[in-house]
């Protein structure tokens, strides 16, 4: 057997501790708590691994990763083997003192996610007062270090009517790119769905807001744009394919081919303190499960996108549907696209109330993928 | 395009921006913020005379007495290939 394509990425999330509480939070329901977390050495050999097996990029995210004090040592030791570091933060602890260490450690890029533009209101959707002021802080400290700035808005019904300020703010803060990214229904924004999915007319607006802005700054500042599924006529390319360009690791150091897969039944995830990521890459079950075109049902299995978007999202297969294995529902041609128009009934006029990401606010008994009726 | 390229435009990579061969996929690759390109290798020996001090005009020059091809087509395609990976935020002009 020939092997596979190396992979390209590498997303860590060192931990599931966070200062912030967003209901939309990409994290697993069940949180690990720190005792489980990798040590410093045990990441590093990690990342020595991964630029060994081709990785290119790694992408330090949580939780929060400024949660872990040795993030310094761990970017410096990801630079010296070669590897392109990204941090995707809230902001929250970057200090001067931290901004300083990251800086000598050598951090290429840094991501500063926001929760809204109006103080208030990106308070409340954090649960942490005085979070918005912090980040504002923190773009600045990373634009004086130097560092190109990613601003991040995950946009959602409630604040979804401030994308126009958000592109302003944005501008203003002097990024370099700005992701104006929708929800994605995974983890507790799945949990979440009623009170965070825009209407159509709403998400309508927002686009000719991020085309219209686009085109006026061409050249400055690039706009990465991701719209609810919900919404679509075609899946997206989920993580590029299941197990084609990226691996993500939880804290305590499981592998999967993308964040969400923690929720599918029936895999067994290896962990990278007993297996190599070589042999996690080109032949684990759980990676191969996916990977390619063989798994795939009809109406995918003779359709010439399939090796565009791959199906789309396993993890939105198996949460809407019950089943991973199916087309991605948010595929008009899937036999189960109906469950999208039924979603979008059901949020209803007013917004639900969040359930904040907290550990053990999952101890409800809402395990992703079984709201559908 | 609307970004106006002259033969004295001097390119470079911003902050952020890495150029580089990687041994394992024996290939360049350009690795920016979030995203990373495959250049091929047409690209390849373009980009390897970005360097910061070099014009435009000087990087046409130079492929033009290393490969066989007019100097304005040359010009051509590297101002075309350059203006879209300056729109793509991984190229300051
Ligand atoms: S989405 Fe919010 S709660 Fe989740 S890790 Fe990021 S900042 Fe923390
Ligand atoms: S049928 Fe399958 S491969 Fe074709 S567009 Fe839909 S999800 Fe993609």
């Amino acid at each position: 057997m020939t092997a596979f394509e190396p992979p390209m990425g590498l997303i860590v999330e060192l931990t599931h501790r966070c200062p912030l509480q967003c209901p939309y939070c990409s994290n697993p329901l069940a949180l690990e708590r720190a005792g489980g977390e990798l040590t410093t050495a045990e990441w590093q050999s990690v990342f020595s691994e991964a630029a060994k097996i081709g990785v290119l990029q790694l992408h330090f995210t949580g939780g929060e990763p400024t949660a872990r004090r040795d993030l310094p040592d761990l970017v410096r030791h990801a630079a010296g083997v070669g590897l392109y570091t990204n941090i995707i933060t809230s902001g929250v602890q970057l200090d001067d003192r931290l901004m300083a260490a990251l800086m000598d450690a050598g951090i290429d890029h840094i991501q500063l996610s926001f929760q809204d533009v109006d103080p208030d209101n990106a308070d409340r959707i954090a649960g942490y007062r005085g979070a918005h002021a912090r980040k504002l802080a923190a773009a600045a400290r990373i634009r004086s270090a130097g560092l190109p700035l990613t601003v991040n808005f995950v946009v959602h019904r409630q604040n979804i009517a401030n994308v126009p300020r958000m592109i302003a703010l944005a501008e203003g803060l002097g990024a370099a790119r700005t992701e104006i990214a929708q929800v994605q229904y995974y983890g507790w924004g799945f949990k979440n769905r009623a009170a965070l999915l825009p209407s159509r007319a709403e998400l309508d607006q927002t686009t000719a807001t991020v085309e219209a802005a686009r085109a006026r700054l061409k050249g400055r500042m690039v706009i990465d744009y991701v719209i609810p599924d919900y919404y679509a006529r075609r899946p997206k390319s989920c993580m590029g394919g299941w197990a084609r360009r990226f691996i993500n690791i939880s804290p305590s150091g499981k592998a999967m081919p993308c964040h969400a897969a923690e929720t599918l039944p029936g895999f067994v995830f290896p962990s990278v303190r007993d297996t190599s990521l070589a042999a996690i890459w080109q032949s684990d079950p759980a990676f191969l499960r996916f990977r390619g075109t063989d798994w795939m049902p009809e109406p995918c299995q003779s359709c010439d996108r399939r090796e565009i978007d791959w199906g789309g999202c396993r993890c939105q297969a198996f949460a809407l549907t019950g089943d991973a294995a199916r087309t991605d529902p948010a595929c008009d041609l899937a036999p189960d696209h109906a469950l999208m128009q039924l979603a979008v009934a059901e949020r209803g006029e007013t917004p639900a109330d969040f359930v904040y990401r907290r550990f053990g606010a999952n101890d409800a008994e809402t395990p992703i993928g079984e709201t559908v009726p | 395009m609307t970004m106006t390229l002259r033969d004295d435009t001097v390119p470079r990579f911003p902050p952020g921006v890495k150029f580089r061969f990687d041994a394992v996929r024996a290939a360049w690759v350009v690795l920016a913020p979030e995203r990373l390109f495959l250049p091929d290798d047409q690209a390849v020996e373009i980009l390897k005379l970005v360097d910061g001090a070099r014009s435009l005009g000087a990087i046409a020059d130079d492929l033009a007495a290393r490969f066989a091809a007019p100097r304005d087509v040359i010009a051509a395609d590297v101002a075309a290939m350059l203006g879209d990976l300056a729109e793509k935020g991984a190229l300051a002009l």
